[in-house]
């Protein structure tokens, strides 16, 4: 419940139930890794060793906006239109 | 003109022949529109069919031709692209409810170097939803089918850009790469399938499912097709930062030297069990047959390769999951209307992902929520450095490895049920070398149980491409 929530997914109680199970199931077969001594490996989060990708600061072409908010499911004064976000009590 | 059209099967062929005025592009197109209207039906490998544009592109460039302009090296080559790469105005839908009809307001940086190539685009293929699968079975738009036995699925998840190459609805066909899911279609139909070294081709474009493991690659018919296509799409992109900055060698020219003696060719003495013995038959045949070519066969260790299918279904969800997070009803796709804007969020994330979508967001959430994140994703994340730490050291004596593609030839749809586990098993063999951003390809080499296709997997290290294609092309070679 607490992950759905999270994850910002309305999930039913039968989906709760399901997606509960398999978890478990992954998890229990995830422990394999448990037999691992991890204790000085360094973690890696990308394959290539780049770091500080910079461009010159000049002045590119963009996306068009009113192509951008044809696409989008409600728009208004050239800007995405989203139901209320504040004085909402969440 | 002097080349009868049904011999031109390859697009080294095709681009050669309307390059010089031999053939028209159009009549090229209209052979493969013919063919799918004869097929599609059954295979399924489409979400969309390009008719009038494919039409359209292909008199654009018999015009260019009769200019005597260049047209480029894919001139007049129809391609079917994963529909996962975005399509200026044309629908691009990840095969998900969430962005149906969804049209880009730009291309993918692979799909301007196609065309600026001359490729012609004749369709967007289908897939798991969101490139999760291993079977195109997760696709909300209906199962892809094997063209080799239309019972059987065509793997995934670039299951209907490999199943357009198998029944001849294109020459080519771009996929994406997470865990396998470029050489594992490849392998189940038949065809050749390259997942490059991370960073080789630009991502710009490319919905993205796990960024530190996506890769885009191309399905041909030969080894020199697959190599045309990757020297298209290959090189340096500034709107990829993670694209690697350098120019890459031509694979075409690679293929020049034929030759493999003297090659290291690894087997790997501790791999992981599972492969249905028709597959390991044809992976010994292939040893022997680069060994006969005058490769030297090494024993090598890559002792982490058990542990790879949890490091990956850690980190691929967990990364899925913050990369989800973008479809929430507001720029783009659908939206279900709600009070106020959370509970508008969670309402369209529900309605719109299917359930292997959500399986995999809610994995990924609780991989990386607080109390969770060391033992899950960051125990993972040191996982991944042991893999690849093993292949560095294997590839200090190997030049390539060899495995199997699938531990088994298609599987009947349906077969795998309910079964999440069972699925991802299916990616054994291939996921290790998207944790270590290594190439890889899946090469048809003959067939196992039932007469279905099978595909020996050639692995090498990172930028390795010269010498995987090499070996490749000697076991195409002993196949003619």
């Amino acid at each position: 419940m607490k992950v759905a929530k999270l994850a910002r997914l309305d999930l039913d109680p039968d989906e709760i139930d399901r997606t509960t199970s398999q978890l478990a199931g992954m998890l229990e077969h995830f422990a394999d890794m448990d037999a691992l001594d991890l204790t000085d490996v360094v973690p890696m989060t990308q394959p290539y060793p780049l770091r500080n990708v910079f461009r010159e600061d000049v002045v590119v072409e963009g996306l068009l906006r009113d192509e951008v908010l044809a696409e989008a499911p409600a728009a208004e004064d050239h800007r995405f239109r989203v139901p209320p976000i504040l004085g909402l009590d969440l | 003109m002097n080349t009868p059209l049904s011999s031109l099967t390859t697009a080294t062929s095709i681009a050669q022949a309307v390059r010089s005025g031999d053939v028209c592009a159009a009549d090229v197109v209209d052979r493969y529109l013919a063919q799918i209207v004869i097929r599609e039906s059954d295979v399924h490998a489409f979400n969309l069919v390009l008719t009038e544009e494919a039409r359209q592109t292909a008199a654009a460039i018999d015009a260019e031709v009769a200019a005597g302009r260049d047209v480029g090296p894919l001139a007049g080559v129809p391609i079917a692209l994963k529909d996962n790469m975005c399509t200026r105005g044309i629908p691009t839908t990840c095969s998900s409810k969430i962005l149906n009809n969804w049209k880009p307001p730009y291309d993918a940086t692979v799909v301007d170097r196609l065309s600026a190539a001359g490729a012609i685009l004749i369709g967007k293929t289908n897939l798991d939803e969101f490139a999760m699968g291993s079977s195109t079975e997760n696709s909300a738009f209906g199962v892809t089918h094997n063209p080799h036995a239309l019972d059987r699925v065509a793997g995934g998840s670039s299951g209907g850009s490999a199943a357009a190459v198998a029944a001849g609805f294109a020459p080519i066909a771009l996929g994406s790469d997470t865990g396998g899911s470029i050489r594992q279609p490849a392998a189940l139909c038949g065809v050749v399938g390259v997942k490059p070294t991370y960073g080789y081709v630009s991502r710009y474009g490319l919905i993205a499912f796990a960024s530190s493991l996506d890769q885009i690659g191309p399905f041909a018919t030969t080894i020199e097709d697959a190599a045309l296509v990757l020297d298209v799409i290959g090189g340096h992109d500034p709107q990829d930062s993670t694209s690697i900055p350098q120019a890459h060698p031509s694979l075409r020219q690679v293929l020049r030297t034929q030759d493999v003696t003297g090659m290291r060719v690894g087997r790997i003495t501790d791999l992981p069990e599972g492969a249905d013995p028709d597959v390991t038959e044809r992976l010994e045949v292939a040893f022997d047959t680069l060994r006969a070519a005058g490769a030297v066969l090494v024993d090598v260790q890559v002792p982490a390769f058990a542990y790879a299918l949890t490091a990956y279904y850690l980190i691929a969800p967990a990364e899925a999951s913050s990369n989800l997070a973008r479809f929430d009803g507001v720029r783009y796709g659908l939206r279900v209307p709600a009070a106020d804007t959370n509970a508008m969020y969670s309402a369209t994330r529900a309605a719109g992902f299917g359930p292997e979508v959500k399986r995999r967001i809610m994995l990924g959430t609780y991989a990386l929520s607080a109390g969770y994140y060391d033992a899950y994703y960051g125990r993972a994340l040191k996982v991944r450095r042991l893999i690849a730490d093993d292949f560095d050291r294997a590839y200090r004596d190997a030049d390539v490895l060899l495995t199997p593609t699938s531990p088994t030839v298609a599987f009947p749809i349906g077969s795998k049920g309910d079964n999440p586990l069972a699925m991802y098993l299916c990616d054994l063999y291939t996921i290790p070398t998207n944790l270590a951003g290594h190439p890889g390809m899946s090469v048809p080499f003959g067939t196992g149980a039932d007469g279905l296709p099978v595909g020996v997997q050639v692995l090498a290290g990172t930028l390795g491409e010269a010498a995987m294609f090499r070996a490749a092309a000697a076991l195409e070679r002993s196949m003619q």
